[in-house]
């Protein structure tokens, strides 16, 4: 037996060795990748990638692009209104829910199914339920009340609400199935003990329970900004951005600059864009939330 | 009307299950009554109908001579702590305490007073910014128990608030705990599963068992004069020898032995005949010089040693049964001598054999 302390480097060794194809992965295809698009951002790629440079030329065209805007726009739009109504809707379910109701699973599986769905069936079946010809509007007017008017996606100013609604359909079970189980892990002797204090129920719930739900919180947070970020499939099955560029969001953007346009340094500029604003959001949230934490233990 | 709590034909069901049948209890004002059981036997059920945490089903619960039935819990005049403490994590200890004081709108400076005065009389002054997260075990319980002194209550309810320590902070926090209602002359409800917190802290005991109480009493009376054989075996440690045999007249025989039970109080007042068992602590069995004493005596083969450092537990056969007596902590015993023991049976318990009562 040596006497020295063994290196560090070499304990764990299976466990090391087993997270080796991870990383390498992770390396080439995440941060390689990454890097390559940058770089080709800057060059003048059409239909192939080449390296001849035009500085940030991609960029300056990018920027007074109208449809560039519009998506930008969009994705706000959508991004705040989902990110808000997504966590009400969801944790004003799961806390129904939690009050010991009957049929529980039957109606939390019935709130889960369309997250089940692909984006593509989704967008497709609020495509027709906001059709005027077939959807609730022609219900409606059939019912008799015939200057009914719900056509949300034919109207250039409100169409990506249409769309928000087909998106808050498809997400809200997932975080209400997020909520519920955050709700389970509170211990039912706080609820007890607020009981006793005297404190409202929803007092109980804003100052108590949410801020001990925090960790689920995070993670519910960071699933939906990235399905928002990412929106694409929605799009394309619900308008295939539509009426006119009403309904255009940056993914698809950079999809029909690569593939159907043929200019691949524009697609990459834009998706250089996008990473960019993802990473201003989170580096600062990382850092703050676990930059302290070695002092914190 | 000096009964701090009554509680009047209290019946509790869950769907068929009948949790808790008509069960009446009165305490007396400053009393601190122990609600003592094994799990499962109703008495945190109890507590939290006391506290409103549970609809009854049918019966009434007076606190204060008011009847609080349907009232909220946090209308009826108690404070509660419970076993996994349920403090507000992301508020200081000050913000727990205040909390409920706070959405009650009471004035700030009164407030601030109660706090001051609760922070006092727990030691818990230095802790009044930190989180709970900062706190050990015991000084979470701490904060929980000035949680409900701030509610400036007359009824304090436990919850076995002493299940989550280790068994030193325990001990400390028992002796605390006796020391608090000493001072405050509140009345405690307390319930645990714990023979020894009961006996150390009660006023009265209350033995449950199967949404029913068994025994209510002093410490001394449930100790020294169990009502039925559950109650026997249930409380003392180590647990009470039954030996099982035949009553006749004075004498109690089991096996080839016949104990002469002259002296013992029976409870109907006369001896009685028949099926019955004899209990027996092991702390009343008599070794060494005093049992020249004892009105009985045997002589019984060591089978097994215990020491606890400050008695030994010996293991032996007797009248045909595994039988264990508490000796001297000095007392030098190893396996396979033999020894004589001597029983008193004014100290004895007899249970009749069928309906397992006191004789």
């Amino acid at each position: 037996m040596s006497s020295e302390r063994p290196s560090q480097l070499f304990r764990n060794k299976s466990a090391k060795i087993a997270a080796i194809p991870m990383i390498v992965t992770a390396l080439f295809v995440f941060v390689g990748g990454t890097a390559w698009t940058i770089v080709y951002s800057f060059t003048k790629s059409g239909l192939l990638p080449r390296l001849r440079w035009v500085g940030l030329d991609q960029y300056e065209r990018l920027w007074s692009t109208n449809r560039w805007l519009v998506s930008i726009e969009n994705l706000i739009i959508y991004g705040l209104c989902m990110l808000v109504l997504v966590f009400v809707i969801g944790f004003i379910l799961a806390a129904l829910i939690d009050q010991k109701i009957r049929f529980e699973n039957t109606i939390r599986t019935v709130i889960l199914y369309p997250y089940a769905l692909s984006f593509v069936v989704t967008g497709l079946v609020w495509q027709w339920i906001l059709n005027p010809e077939f959807g609730i509007e022609s219900i409606i007017q059939a019912w008799g009340w015939d200057s009914f008017a719900f056509d949300p996606l034919y109207n250039a100013d409100i169409a990506i609400f249409g769309v928000l609604i087909a998106g808050l359909w498809q997400g809200s079970g997932l975080v209400m199935v997020l909520m519920l189980a955050g709700l389970r892990g509170i211990d039912q002797e706080v609820w007890k003990a607020a009981r006793v204090d005297g404190i409202p129920a929803w007092k109980t719930y804003i100052f108590i329970v949410i801020p001990m739900m925090r960790p689920v919180f995070i993670t519910t947070l960071v699933l939906v900004v990235t399905g928002i970020v990412k929106i694409y499939d929605l799009i394309v099955a619900q308008t295939g951005g539509g009426p006119g560029i009403s309904t255009e969001v940056p993914a698809k953007y950079v999809y029909d600059m690569m593939f159907q346009a043929n200019n691949l340094g524009q697609g990459f500029a834009a998706s250089t864009m996008m990473l960019l604003t993802v990473a201003l959001v989170v580096i600062p949230w990382a850092i703050l939330e676990f930059g302290g934490s070695k002092n914190r233990g | 009307m000096n009964n701090s709590v009554e509680i009047k034909n209290l019946d509790l069901e869950f769907g068929a299950v009948k949790v808790l049948q008509n069960l009446n209890l009165e305490i007396g004002k400053g009393e601190f009554l122990v609600l003592l059981g094994s799990s499962g036997c109703g008495k945190s059920t109890l507590l939290n109908c006391i506290a409103g945490l549970l609809d009854v089903t049918a019966g009434q619960i007076h606190i204060k001579g008011n009847n609080v039935t349907w009232a909220e819990p946090s209308e009826r005049g108690i404070g509660m702590v419970f076993q996994s403490y349920a403090l507000y994590p992301q508020m200081t200890v000050e913000g727990n305490l205040s909390f409920g004081l706070k959405n009650a709108k009471l004035p700030k400076d009164e407030i601030a007073a109660r706090i001051k005065r609760a922070a006092e009389i727990l030691q818990i002054e230095p802790l009044l910014k930190r989180k709970p997260a900062a706190l050990s075990g015991g000084q979470r319980q701490r904060v929980a128990i000035g949680r409900a002194l701030v509610r400036d209550v007359d009824v304090f309810l436990f919850d076995e608030p002493l299940s989550n320590l280790d068994a030193k902070l325990r001990a400390d926090l028992r002796v605390e705990i006796k020391r608090l209602h000493q001072n405050l002359q509140n009345t405690m409800i307390y319930v645990t599963h714990d023979q020894i917190e009961a006996m150390t802290l009660a006023d009265r005991i209350a033995i449950m068992r199967g949404g029913k109480i068994m025994q209510l009493g002093s410490p001394d009376e449930i100790y020294g004069r169990p009502i039925n054989k559950y109650v026997a075996g249930f409380i003392g440690s180590p647990s009470m020898n039954f030996l099982e045999g035949h009553l006749t007249g004075d004498t109690f025989e089991v096996g080839d032995v016949s104990i002469p039970m002259a002296g013992y109080d029976f409870a109907n007042g006369g001896a009685a005949n028949g099926a019955a068992t004899l209990g027996i602590r092991p702390e009343h069995v008599v070794t060494g010089e005093l049992v020249g004493n004892a009105p009985f005596q045997a002589d019984v083969t060591v089978d097994l040693i215990e020491p606890m450092g400050s008695d030994t537990v010996v293991d032996c056969q007797f009248a045909g049964a595994r039988f264990r007596l508490r000796m001297d902590g000095q007392a030098r015993v190893t396996v396979g001598d033999t020894i004589r023991l001597g029983l008193d049976p004014s100290r004895a318990s007899l249970f009749d054999k069928d309906t397992e009562l006191r004789l």
